[in-house]
């Protein structure tokens, strides 16, 4: 017998069907896959006990419950609280990636001092103290006034103690980052003499009007919003929404009327036209319980807003806007909302209240399914600081941004007036200015000039947990802990009809040598000394929240939150007792007036409005897990999609996908074109919270900042009122 | 190119295969049985002897005798956590409840309180049922709103008077358990097996919803969130 070759394959044959009949090829296959799954960099949460700790969210003013799940002391998931009456168990995007802000590597580990245009790290000892001392020399030039402070909001124990902090020093110029809930609470206090903040009783609508809100895409608390708006759909309600782009809300809504925009106040005074002409309105409501429609009458019922005059502006049939106002007024439940997107820029006043006065009309204020007037909380109760003379004198100066003079007397702060404000002058009217919060650098409209003004200040510090565009810009940068690894207090959550307290405690111990922002002003007034001193008698943030919440604090760190369940509309408190379309205060406004896109029409033809989506956040900087999620009709590999129409496109020449460049009076970008007929002729939609600066890989050089192209637009109130701006678009 | 040469005795070959048809036939044959049983020697014996390593437990646990001793069988040690979530192996602190000292003589317990409980050193108890980490499994969902016995998935573990040995998958890293012993996969009681297959075929006779909207097929989700 001899073995040659054909042996030799026999043998091969018999090896491989004896292998196939043996499990060793089934077996190996099921272990290589599970071996892939365990490859070393394979992200896996750690081995150990699963533990839970409730805490509230403030990526956004949505103030949501969250229950975060970790593994020993990592954070591995962030949930929604079910039993939490903002969201109940529902979580948006940013919320659930929230971890990847805690763990972000482009966190800033230590405080920061920037010696010659470069920053190098530096103890929180000499940071404190050279700051301190900075303030120290100001202070004794006579100047305190020439500190300024923006935070991102005016409630809690953080911000009250950033404005005791800057009245016993002696400047009244503590600044709020503005949102649309600066418009409502004016209009509320106008019109009910109540301040308050503007809650939308959704659960219970059966009518819902939009003005351009983008109800899926960030407005209010998100997740309760959404909540609402499915239920409104499962009750057989309506729901329509007025935008010039096909948006998400657009696209859910049961009608959508693709609008001028810019005209949204003109159509809610069509509407309140149509109402008054046709005594459409709630009468028993208007009778008893609001006062001044002489006054609303006046105004509304000008040729200006008739249905053809309106529908000429807006771009609507005129038939559609008197079907709409029937349909609205006669509705068992119907609220009008408005601010725009996801309500991150104020609009104008007058506006709002248009949209307030069409709510009162139909008597949807302050009762249930109606625009509620939640109160500010008072838990705060601290005694009055002693003021030295300086203090004194300083407070008496006018604010920096003009908020409260007598140009502007209804407004209590104007974030998009600093950079004017900063800009004049010899030497800027702010010396020293600390941001704990909205990166004004990035989200303030006409980028170039605001960041000009802000490099004339000669001392910026930032107290951020990142290195954004204004801690980058800062002479200090001071970091702050992420919401995960601290105590705060969040009294409100956007939009949301009840008064609530929320707890933020810390998850896990501070990853980094960072400190909460109150801690940083105890610190600072403590190496101030004299009257300083005395006004902080708290060693820490943390002690002065569980003090000032006093018997509050046990039921608030058991259960996370305190609602009042038992709450009801207060009775408005208006010298006529009553709701009013009209009174002193209200007289200037009274003729409404509609704010044109700025730039020259001739020359720019198009008109560039910018947009809210849920996956990008403006302010704080956007998770790596939406990056990854955002759509190709708004990021293209690097470069940014801005939609036009089909019809727009083809005047131009243009196709889609094509690279061109936006040009704006304000400045340029590159973009490419995304073709839709969902949104108006003549318009370029762009997305808002790309063009990021450099301090995160996964965000920066992707796209173009919509607010580098806008220009800043302010109404009679001063607040901010743009909502776009001429362009024109060419070949790249 | 070797193409003349070939040709030639080509012919001749012809007849010699039909001389030796049988004998070279044969070889074929046998030669293809012997490939045959090697490889299934491979892969029955050889394979499943070196997929797997054995290791012994850190501390030869009596899960019979305990059993006597404790008044509420194997949720005495293996209990619900207040929030719901299980406790899994017992850690030291429980152990140390009733073995701060050696209650006997038997060596096994002398040395797990002389090298554990005095220093204070976590057993390192090796987990015959851990899964991977795609998989959530929730014992309160199995146990309590189930109402399965414990043996349904684990065995008889708690009549056992010495631990068995752990094998590892070389490969994976898990316990054989979870294949199970059986390397062909075949699998006489519920607790043979603990792969995906055999989690869906419960799942399916006890009809756990949760099947997915989009496919209508059962519902990954359950188990992979
Ligand atoms: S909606 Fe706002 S508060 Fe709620 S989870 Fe999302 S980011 Fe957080």
């Amino acid at each position: 017998m001899k073995i040659d070759r054909r042996s030799f394959l026999a043998f091969v044959f018999g090896g491989a069907a004896g292998t196939a009949l043996s499990p060793l090829p089934w077996k190996l296959t099921d272990d290589i896959s599970i071996w892939t799954q365990n490859w070393p960099w394979t992200p896996v949460p750690p081995k150990g006990e699963t533990t839970y700790v409730a805490s509230t969210c403030t990526l956004c003013p949505g103030g949501c419950g969250i229950r975060v799940r970790r593994v020993e002391d990592r954070v591995v998931k962030i949930e929604g609280r079910s039993d939490h009456p903002v969201n109940r168990g529902g979580i948006c995007p940013l919320g659930a990636a929230g971890v990847q802000l805690l763990y972000s590597p482009w966190r800033v580990r230590q405080p920061l001092k920037k010696v010659d245009g470069r920053f190098v790290p530096v103890s929180w000892d000499q940071a404190i103290g050279e700051i301190a001392g900075e303030l120290r020399e100001l202070r004794e030039a006579g100047a305190p006034e020439a500190v300024a402070w923006i935070a991102e909001t005016d409630r809690g124990t953080t911000a009250e103690l950033i404005r005791r902090f800057l009245t016993v020093y002696g400047s009244p110029n503590f600044i709020r980052t503005p949102s649309a809930q600066d418009a409502w609470e004016t209009a509320l206090y106008l019109t009910q003499g109540q301040r308050a903040t503007a809650g939308f009783d959704l659960e219970r609508v059966s009518f819902l009007l939009s003005l351009g809100s983008g109800l899926l895409e960030g407005w209010g608390a998100p997740p309760f919003v959404f909540r609402a708006c499915g239920a409104l759909q499962d009750r057989n309600g309506r729901f329509v929404q007025l935008e010039p782009r096909l948006s998400k809300t657009a696209a859910k809504a049961h009608q959508w009327l693709p609008l001028q925009p810019g005209t949204e106040g003109t159509l809610a005074f069509g509407l309140i036209h149509v109402i008054l002409k046709e005594g459409l309105e709630r009468k028993p409501f208007v009778a008893t319980r609001t006062a001044g429609l002489e006054d609303l009458k006046r105004n509304a019922l000008r040729e200006a807003f008739a249905p053809e005059a309106v529908a000429q502006a807006t771009g609507l049939e005129a038939k559609t806007v008197v079907e709409l106002a029937r349909a609205f007024a006669a509705a068992e439940r119907p609220l009008a909302v408005c601010g725009r997107g996801a309500g991150r820029v104020p609009g104008g006043l007058q506006e709002t209240l248009a949209v307030h006065f069409l709510n009162a009309l139909v008597g949807s204020v302050n009762v249930e399914g109606g625009v509620i007037a939640v109160p500010e909380p008072e838990y705060i109760r601290w005694p009055e600081p002693e003021m030295d003379a300086v203090a004194s004198q300083g407070m008496q100066t006018p604010r920096v941004d003009g908020a409260g003079s007598e140009r502007y007397p209804l407004a209590r702060y104007l974030l998009n007036r600093l950079p004017e404000a900063l800009l004049q002058g010899e030497k800027p009217a702010v010396r020293i200015l600390f941001v704990s919060g909205g990166n004004p650098l990035y989200s303030l409209p006409d980028s170039e000039r605001t960041a000009k003004a802000f490099s004339r200040i000669p001392l910026l510090v930032s107290l951020s947990p990142f290195l954004d565009e204004t801690a980058a810009a800062a002479h200090y940068v001071l970091p702050a802990p992420t919401y995960l690894e601290r105590w705060e207090d969040v009294p409100g959550a956007a939009g949301f009809p009840k008064p609530l307290i929320g707890l933020v405690r810390p998850v896990v111990a501070p990853r980094l040598a960072t400190m909460p922002t109150g801690d940083v002003v105890i610190r600072l007034a403590q190496r101030l000394g004299g009257t300083l001193r005395a006004a902080f008698p708290w060693e820490s943030h943390e002690v002065c929240l569980r003090q000032t919440l006093a018997a509050a604090w046990e039921p608030l760190r058991k259960n996370g939150f305190v609602l009042d369940e038992s709450f009801r509309p207060q009775p408005f408190e208006t010298a006529s007792r009553k709701f009013e379309f009209g009174n002193a205060e209200l007289k200037p406004l009274a003729e409404f007036r509609p704010h044109p896109a700025p730039g020259d029409p001739g020359v720019f033809k198009l008109t560039l409005v910018p947009y809210d989506s849920l996956r990008l956040t403006a302010a704080l900087g956007t998770p790596p897990f939406l990056v990854k999620a955002l759509e190709s009709e708004i990021l293209w590999k690097n470069d940014i999609r801005v939609e036009i129409h089909p019809q727009t496109a083809r005047d131009l020449g243009l196709a889609d996908g094509a690279d061109a460049r936006l040009i704006t009076p304000r400045g340029e970008a590159r973009v490419k074109l995304y073709l839709t007929e969902g949104i108006r002729p003549g318009l370029v939609g762009m997305a808002r919270g790309l063009g990021r600066g450099a301090h995160d890989r996964y965000l920066a050089g992707k796209g173009a900042s919509a607010n580098r192209l806008l220009a800043a637009v302010e109404d009679s109130s001063g607040f901010e009122a743009g909502w776009g701006i001429r362009a024109r678009l060419e070949r790249a | 190119m070797e193409e003349p040469k070939s040709s030639a005795p080509s012919s001749r070959s012809e007849s010699e295969t039909d001389e030796k048809g049988d004998g070279a036939g044969a070889a074929i044959i046998l030669f293809f049985i012997l490939g045959l049983a090697a490889s299934l020697l491979v892969g029955w014996i050889a394979f499943p002897a070196l997929l797997y390593s054995e290791k012994r437990q850190p501390v030869d646990f009596n899960h019979a005798l305990h059993n006597e001793i404790v008044d509420h069988g194997c949720a005495s040690c293996h209990f619900f956590r207040e929030d719901g979530s299980f406790s899994g192996a017992p850690k030291l602190a429980q152990c140390i409840e009733c073995h701060r000292e050696a209650n006997s003589d038997d060596p096994e317990e002398i040395r797990f309180v002389e090298e554990y409980v005095k220093p204070g050193r976590e057993v390192p108890w090796l987990v015959y049922a851990r899964q991977p980490d795609c998989v959530f499994f929730s014992h309160a969902a199995h146990v309590r709103m189930g109402g399965i016995d414990c043996a349904v998935c684990h065995g008889p573990i708690g009549e056992s008077t010495s631990l068995k040995p752990y094998q590892v998958n070389r490969i994976t890293g898990y316990s054989r358990d979870i294949w199970g012993w059986n390397i062909a996969g075949i699998k006489r009681n519920t607790w043979d097996r603990m792969k995906m297959d055999d989690c869906a075929e419960c799942h399916a006779q006890a009809r756990v919803p949760g099947g997915s909207v989009q496919t209508q097929k059962d519902g990954c989700f359950v188990c992979h969130k």
